[in-house]
């Protein structure tokens, strides 16, 4: 019964402290969207299989799908709500100039997975891109303009 | 584009609300019973747009933005016409109204050949369907309909809302009409320049009597690529699904369904339920004919604590009666239902099936494809507010018109009580052509009236509950005389989606009948055959079935064009040459496969892969939605024997092209739905139950396995076609046709897979 019994974590999120209640296993994800609503951070499969619910942890792009509460609650976690800076800019400037949403959905994951990698990597080849981003499905094929707005984002960072 | 000047006597802002609803004729689609809703000075000049004080013009679309660009499109059009600010342009969804009734997926959906378009029986029949949509039609997103039935309203809607601009300048300047013009946004008269938003209210009391839309060679905006208006707020998150809305006091559902056809819940523990943390409710579901099963729900005051609650209250299902039935077995029913003569004629032409009787030699094939998930990346969900006598339905739909009547029929009241707003969708591909979701998610938040519910289907609910692309084989056979092709016969067996999806929602004039979706693609073709019969034996099976984008074209392209690479190989003809040789009149279609066979350098030889693989190319063409699409791909062969795809040349005939950004979007988006679904995608049943569960279960297309796309548009002022679906249909078989020539093994079944050792 010690699952079900609920803490309060103050957490790091996008450079605040919020304070929330829950079950040491719920999952950041739910946390985000039905506690704390903020509902940037979507949910795709709930199994760590699409990352559409891809947030930064400490700069490392995580399933939030996938990652209780308990195990992030000191570190400093940042949503597609809380990205800023050059890289953040130069990702979402690239996506916004290619026209690489369709329906969306995914794209915040898409966006997250991106900056990380910019932010690790500033010139990545193809095989970068191809293992930093191949976690994160689109069911619309965005897949070409997100490879290119990651190129176009890059160039812009020189 | 015949007639670009419009009357529009007697019809002003104030009287098309009293205006009867007799047979309407097209431009009484600009006027409609419900406003649009409108806030701060905001003034809606009809129902497709509405002008704000500070000049920001907000564009109406009945048509659900699902990712496939239409707010946009949309906003062309009517932009176009209206000649104002496109910086200041925004759009919004629509109400539910008789105006925005689908009139183009209807009349173009007919079971005719395309062959007979300018037939004067078949306008007839044309005219007369439109007229009647326009009474009982359907509010519907879909079948690659949006840009064609928005085509001319939308742009009669922005000259309208001009005219009445313009006579409100004239009338406050005491200049002229004739003398008066607009540019960006503001009327000139002479001297005197008045703001869109200082005329709206005074263009309100204006009736236009005679408007002229532009030609194709004054277009401005029409043809050019334009940024998607949703690009930014995509980009940064801040774009809202309908899992994000968050009315005031929401709480969360869970849903477990039966999970084969013929069960329902027997008995359940609600005690372990409801003593999980944050529970509120636990809601038993009888299901309903919109196609939701019975089942039970949990509400709590998270959905993740709902999901829980659920997982921990044990529930026993009564058994089912179909315990042999599984993704084999039901072909091999496929399989014998194709192989019994008889069945519904699609088309039979020239000497029909008797030409396989004098025929020197007969090819002969059978084709199989599998049921398919549609897998939006959004889950289903709906959040619903049942309260006396009134219902708040917040979600994603593609017809809310029937997302409406679902609601009411399950809270009991009348559709007038029921107040939809639409979200953006995250992904339709047809899926949310189907109400059953809205139907459920009323039906638990009846149990606790006054409080806003939101429904969400985890993505095992997702897959094991959809309305699928049914599984289909085709028999196909080939009539050789003289080295040539004499005729084919084609019979294929699969369930009849739309039929099925008729009745669910109530779709009364198709519940009967032969249900086209289940052979387009086969006999619809424009190839010049000498003799053609097409038939098609519908099954029943109790595996939900529905739209999968582009619905009968997604496997029979697969199954007609590997085939026609067939009777080319049989021949020792190049299959491009073959292809054109039986496109001598249909030059429309031959100059589609030329541009892609021509872009693609079909005449030299294609190279090798990267690790020195031969690369081999394929070809096909198909026709869907009134636009045609031709494929070149290209492909290699891994030592591990798994088919690589290097790069995919696209030529598209889709009339005009309205926004060449997002239809190059639409293009792409589609050709890596058809080679996703081509290499990887499957679903399993077993039991009658679907046990595909996740995606690890049905692997969608992954980012290092996107080929090279290129997409071209044949130039053309045409009236626009279909783009959302088109291209998706050829790219199988192009791919299959490509491994053909590289290995010599012929595919026929989807999934793409090539036998272990070579053969």
């Amino acid at each position: 019964m010690n699952r079900m019994s609920r803490s309060t974590y103050t957490l790091q999120l996008n450079g605040e402290s919020v304070s929330c209640t829950a079950e040491a296993d719920m999952p950041l994800l739910w946390v985000l969207r039905d506690v704390l609503n903020r509902t940037g951070t979507r949910f795709g499969c709930g199994a760590g299989l699409c990352g559409a619910c891809t947030v930064h942890v400490d700069g490392v792009p995580t399933r939030a799908c996938v990652t209780p509460i308990q195990a992030v609650a000191s570190q400093p976690i940042t949503t597609i709500e809380g990205v800023d800076g050059r890289v953040a800019t130069a990702v979402q400037d690239a996506w916004t100039k290619l026209n690489v949403a369709q329906c969306g959905y995914c794209q915040a994951g898409q966006v997250m997975s991106a900056i990380a990698l910019l932010a690790k990597t500033p010139t990545p080849s193809d095989d970068d891109i191809d293992a930093a981003m191949q976690g994160n499905l689109c069911r619309c094929g965005a897949y070409p303009r997100i490879r290119a707005a990651i190129r176009t984002a890059a160039e812009s960072l020189r | 584009m015949r007639r670009r000047t419009f009357l529009l006597a007697g019809l002003g802002a104030g009287g098309a609300l009293v205006f009867g609803w007799s047979l309407t004729p097209p431009r009484q689609r600009l006027h409609g019973r419900t406003r649009p809703l409108t806030e701060g000075g905001t003034i809606a000049l009809n129902g497709w747009l509405m002008i704000a004080p500070d000049d920001t013009v907000t564009v109406v679309s009945p048509k659900a933005e699902m990712g496939q660009g239409i707010h946009t499109a949309l906003a062309m059009l009517i932009a176009e016409e209206l000649s104002c600010e496109w910086a200041k342009v925004r759009t919004v969804h629509s109400p539910i109204d008789r105006i925005y009734n689908n009139i183009a997926a209807i009349v173009d959906g007919l079971p005719i050949h395309s062959d007979l378009d300018d037939h004067l029986a078949v306008r007839g029949v044309r005219w007369l369907t439109a007229k009647m949509m326009r009474e009982v039609g359907v509010m519907m997103t879909g079948g690659s309909s949006s840009v064609r039935d928005c085509w001319t309203i939308a742009r009669q809607a922005g000259a309208t809302a001009r005219e009445a601009l313009v006579l409100a300048a004239s009338a406050r300047s005491g200049v002229p009409v004739a003398d008066c013009r607009v540019q960006s946004g503001v009327v000139i008269c002479g001297r005197q320049r008045f703001r869109f938003g200082e005329l709206v209210a005074d263009a309100a009391t204006q009736r236009p009597t005679e408007v002229r839309l532009k030609a194709p060679s004054e277009f401005q905006l029409i043809g050019k690529p334009m940024p998607r208006l949703d690009a930014r707020d995509k980009a940064r998150g801040t774009a809202t699904f309908g899992i994000d809305v968050r009315p005031a006091g929401v709480r969360y559902a869970a849903v477990a369904m039966a999970p084969a056809a013929d069960m329902k819940p027997v008995s359940f523990d609600e005690a372990a339920a409801r003593a999980r943390p944050g529970v509120l409710d636990v809601v038993p579901l009888a299901g309903s004919p919109f196609g939701d099963r019975p089942g039970v729900a949990v509400i709590a005051d998270s959905w993740w604590r709902a999901k829980q609650a659920l997982a921990a209250m044990p529930i026993s299902w009564s058994p089912t009666a179909h315990t042999q039935l599984s993704d084999t077995t039901i072909t091999a029913k496929l399989l014998t239902a194709v192989s019994r003569e008889g069945g519904l004629p699609f088309r039979s032409v020239g000497e029909g099936r008797e030409v396989l009787t004098g025929a020197s030699r007969v090819l002969e094939a059978t084709y199989e494809a599998p049921y398919l998930a549609h897998a939006t990346m959004e889950p289903m969900n709906a959040t619903v507010l049942v309260e006396n006598k009134a219902v708040t339905v917040w979600t994603g739909t593609q017809v809310p018109g029937f997302a409406r009547k679902a609601a009411s029929t399950i809270a009991g009241v009348d559709e007038e009580q029921v107040t939809l707003h639409q979200q953006l969708l995250g992904g339709g591909f047809g899926r949310r052509l189907d109400v059953d979701y809205i139907a459920q998610a009323t039906a638990v938040a009846k149990a606790m009236p006054g409080v806003p519910i939101q429904l969400i289907w985890s993505r095992e609910d997702d897959f094991r509950h959809d309305f699928y692309r049914p599984a289909a084989v085709s028999h196909l056979r080939a009539a050789i005389n003289g080295g040539a092709l004499a005729g084919i016969v084609a019979r294929s067996a699969s369930q009849a989606p739309f039929r099925e999806y008729s009745k669910r929602v109530g779709l009364v004039f198709t519940t009967a009948g032969p249900d086209r979706t289940t052979a387009e693609g086969t006999w619809d073709q424009p190839y010049e055959i000498p003799s053609l019969h097409v038939t098609h034996a519908d099954v029943e099976l109790p595996i939900p079935v529905g739209s999968w984008r582009s619905v009968g074209h997604s496997h029979q392209a697969f199954f007609y064009e590997s085939f026609l690479d067939e009777i080319a190989a049989a021949l020792k003809t190049d299959p491009l040459r073959f292809r054109l040789g039986l496109l001598e009149r249909h030059t429309r279609a031959a100059r589609v496969l030329r541009m892609a066979a021509d872009r693609a350098g079909w005449s030299e030889a294609p190279g090798e892969a990267p690790d020195g693989q031969p690369i081999a190319r394929g070809v096909a063409l198909h026709f869907s939605f009134g636009t045609l699409v031709a494929h070149v791909a290209e492909v290699s062969i891994s030592p591990a024997r798994e088919i690589r795809v290097h790069r995919i040349v696209c030529a598209v005939d889709c009339g005009l092209v309205v926004n060449p950004d997002g239809a190059a979007q639409q293009v792409e988006g589609a050709i890596l739905d058809g080679l996703g679904t081509a290499l990887h995608g499957a679903l399993r049943i077993e039991q009658g139950q679907v046990t595909t569960r996740n995606f690890d279960g049905s692997r969608p297309l992954r980012l290092p396995e996107v080929p090279r796309l290129e997409v071209h548009f044949v130039p053309s002022t045409d009236t626009p076609t279909g783009l959302g679906e088109p291209a998706l249909p050829g790219v199988a078989p192009a791919v299959a046709n490509a491994v053909f020539r590289l290995t010599g093994y012929r595919l026929r079944a989807l999934p793409l897979r090539l036998p272990p050792e070579p053969i």
